[in-house]
């Protein structure tokens, strides 16, 4: 019996020829059809694409020859990823009918190993968010209860994955947006290092903050496919020209001697305390598995929200300064005598909605004449000062652990107050400030009005030590069963 | 803890971001900002006298593509997204002159 549970046994049976890639892609379809019109996880799937792209990869392995290591696998993309079939929304008035004219590099090199792409998922609009409520087509719904919100941006891959509809998916992650909705869902999500992976054809949100990574149930499923998109690219000259290690070889290898450094800001009153009970389960389990735990100290880990907030914002306000209505988009209906500023500013007003907006407001004021020292000058400072923190904690430890989110899911509509909601991000955003690597794993549950809520915890290594990174993580995965747990 | 904003420097933002926004938009994102703003100035509890700003993680120099000619984008594939077009080029409203705008 193969083991198509996973990403990694999948794709063996497909290649194996024991199951056809034509069947996984139809299951899957099968099974977003019967259940997506609950969670609304994809804003669109390729159906017809897909099984015909599966059942030439099936014609390939009777010929005998390999087309790659994700053969066949049905993957996910969010909807900021752009390909040059489909649509790509970025659940967006603004792109609603966009067709990409080229193919993100990450999608084409998912597609080189043969994964076969099943649709695009939801996700906040220009991947804003925490939530998956910031939608212009609608929230997506926590598999595990529906009335609560699955995170975000990444909401749409994290609840797909979850609920079994597809076994791994991409997302993009500018200040937590892969991993507190893998945290909020129960799956693993991976924050890549700056650089480790292309953005080319990754829609801007905040351009030295953006990682595409890779959502899956299982850590080695999850580092088989950050394997496939990593790597240098000629056009993303921000994308590192380093080689990618085999992230399989030694995954199962547990790390000698290994020192967990455990920030004691991470393990604040202000969380839920099922979170704090699963951080420090973890440290229990990391301990009996012969690991040396170091205190640490990150006394500015309260300050990365004001520094995210005002770097991502204002790195935003400049990248989406391309939506004018003129080039692609959307393009508002103009009154006579309405001249080219009324165009710019009626397309915007009408194409974004108000997160968005508000994003774009505050990053024009940290930018504008009078504020940009004050804000914008200053943030980048304690951008640096807070990357020397992390600098100083890895010369202590291989590996820092704590929450991914301060609580788990929380209910739809609960956080209308965009503050409240930027404070989901508390321990998320530092890696990306830093531009070191990160995953969630799945790492307890919470019971919440008698229902059980995953919690994650997070583990961040120093940039380009994935490698290190994905040993640590499969080591809990390999000594809990948290992630063998299912929805509903 | 800084003032928080006037209705009078949302609207100055609004024109430099080019949004179109109603008194009511105006006015709720003069309070969500406000908020937001507040808690941002908790930078400046923060000594930072002489730390180099840093923009960007990577180990970032420049680098030189081949100076070849490479296959760009068709034009009328690009052409074929624009919402709107005459005789092959975007239009837009006139730019020059009455009408050119503020």
């Amino acid at each position: 019996m193969p083991d198509s549970e996973t990403i990694i046994g999948l794709a063996e049976a497909i290649r194996g020829g024991e199951i056809s890639a034509a069947d996984t892609v139809r299951d899957c379809l099968g099974r977003i059809e019967a259940i997506d019109a609950t969670l609304h996880s994809f804003h669109e799937t390729y159906g017809s694409r897909a099984i015909q792209i599966a059942a030439t990869i099936d014609s390939a392995i009777k010929a005998g020859r390999d087309p790659g290591p994700l053969a066949g696998v049905p993957v996910a993309i969010k909807d900021n990823l752009v390909t040059d079939f489909g649509h790509t929304t970025c659940s967006s008035r603004m792109l609603e009918h966009y067709e990409s004219p080229y193919t993100s590099t990450a999608v084409q090199r998912l597609m080189d190993a043969g994964a076969v792409i099943i649709g695009k998922t939801n996700c906040d609009e220009f991947a804003m968010g925490s939530s998956t409520e910031q939608c212009a087509f609608g929230p997506t719904r926590n598999p595990w209860d529906t009335d609560r919100v699955p995170g975000g941006s990444s909401g749409g891959s994290a609840a797909a994955v979850a609920a079994g509809l597809c076994p791994g998916a991409l997302g993009s992650d500018t200040g937590g947006s892969v991993r507190q909705p893998a945290a909020l869902c129960g799956i693993v999500g991976v924050k890549p290092s700056y650089g480790r992976v292309s953005r080319l054809g990754l829609v801007a949100f905040g351009s030295s903050l953006d990682q595409i990574g890779s959502l899956a149930r299982r850590v080695p499923d999850a580092a088989l496919l950050l394997g496939v998109i990593a790597g240098a690219d000629p056009g993303d000259s921000t994308c590192a020209e380093r080689a990618v290690p085999d992230y399989l070889e030694k995954i199962d290898e547990p790390v000698e001697g290994l020192r967990l450094g455990v920030p004691r800001q991470y393990l604040s009153d202000d969380n839920d305390p099922a979170v704090n009970e699963a951080v420090r389960g973890a440290i229990e389990v990391y301990r009996g598995l012969g690991a040396s735990i170091i205190d640490i100290d990150l006394p500015l880990t309260g300050y990365a929200i004001a520094t995210y907030y005002v770097i991502a914002t204002a790195e935003a306000s400049s990248n989406l300064a391309r939506y004018d209505g003129i080039r692609y988009g959307r393009r508002a209906a103009l009154e006579p005598g309405d001249d080219l500023f009324d165009l710019y500013a009626k397309s915007r007003a009408e194409g974004f909605g108000p997160e968005v907006q508000r994003r774009i407001m505050l990053g024009t004021y940290v930018l504008s004449a009078g504020y940009y020292d004050a804000y914008y000058k200053r943030a980048l400072q304690v951008r640096r000062l807070i990357k020397q923190e992390f600098d100083a904690a890895f010369e202590h430890c291989d590996a820092l652990l704590g929450p991914t989110s301060p609580t788990p899911a929380f209910a739809i509509g609960e956080k209308a107050d965009p503050l409240s909601m930027y404070l989901c991000d508390l321990y998320t955003t530092g890696a990306n400030i830093a531009g070191i690597c990160a995953i969630s794993i799945p790492g307890g549950h919470a019971e919440e009005a008698g229902r059980a809520l995953p919690v994650g915890i997070q583990l961040q290594c120093k940039a380009f030590d994935e490698a290190t990174m994905f040993r640590v993580a499969r080591m809990f995965e390999a000594a809990t069963d948290f992630h063998t747990k299912r929805p509903g | 803890m800084p003032e928080p904003l006037s209705l009078d420097e949302v609207r100055r933002v609004a024109r430099l971001a080019r949004l179109r926004l109603s008194p009511a938009q105006l006015e709720q994102y003069r309070s969500q900002l406000s908020s937001v703003l507040d808690h941002i100035a908790k930078l400046n509890e923060l000594d930072v006298e002489g730390v180099e700003p840093m923009a960007h993680p990577g180990e970032l120099t420049n680098r030189l593509s081949p100076d070849e000619v490479a296959d760009p984008l068709p034009v009328e594939q690009l052409l074929a997204i624009a919402p709107a077009v005459t005789d092959g080029f975007l239009a837009v409203p006139k730019v020059l002159g009455e009408g050119g705008g503020p």
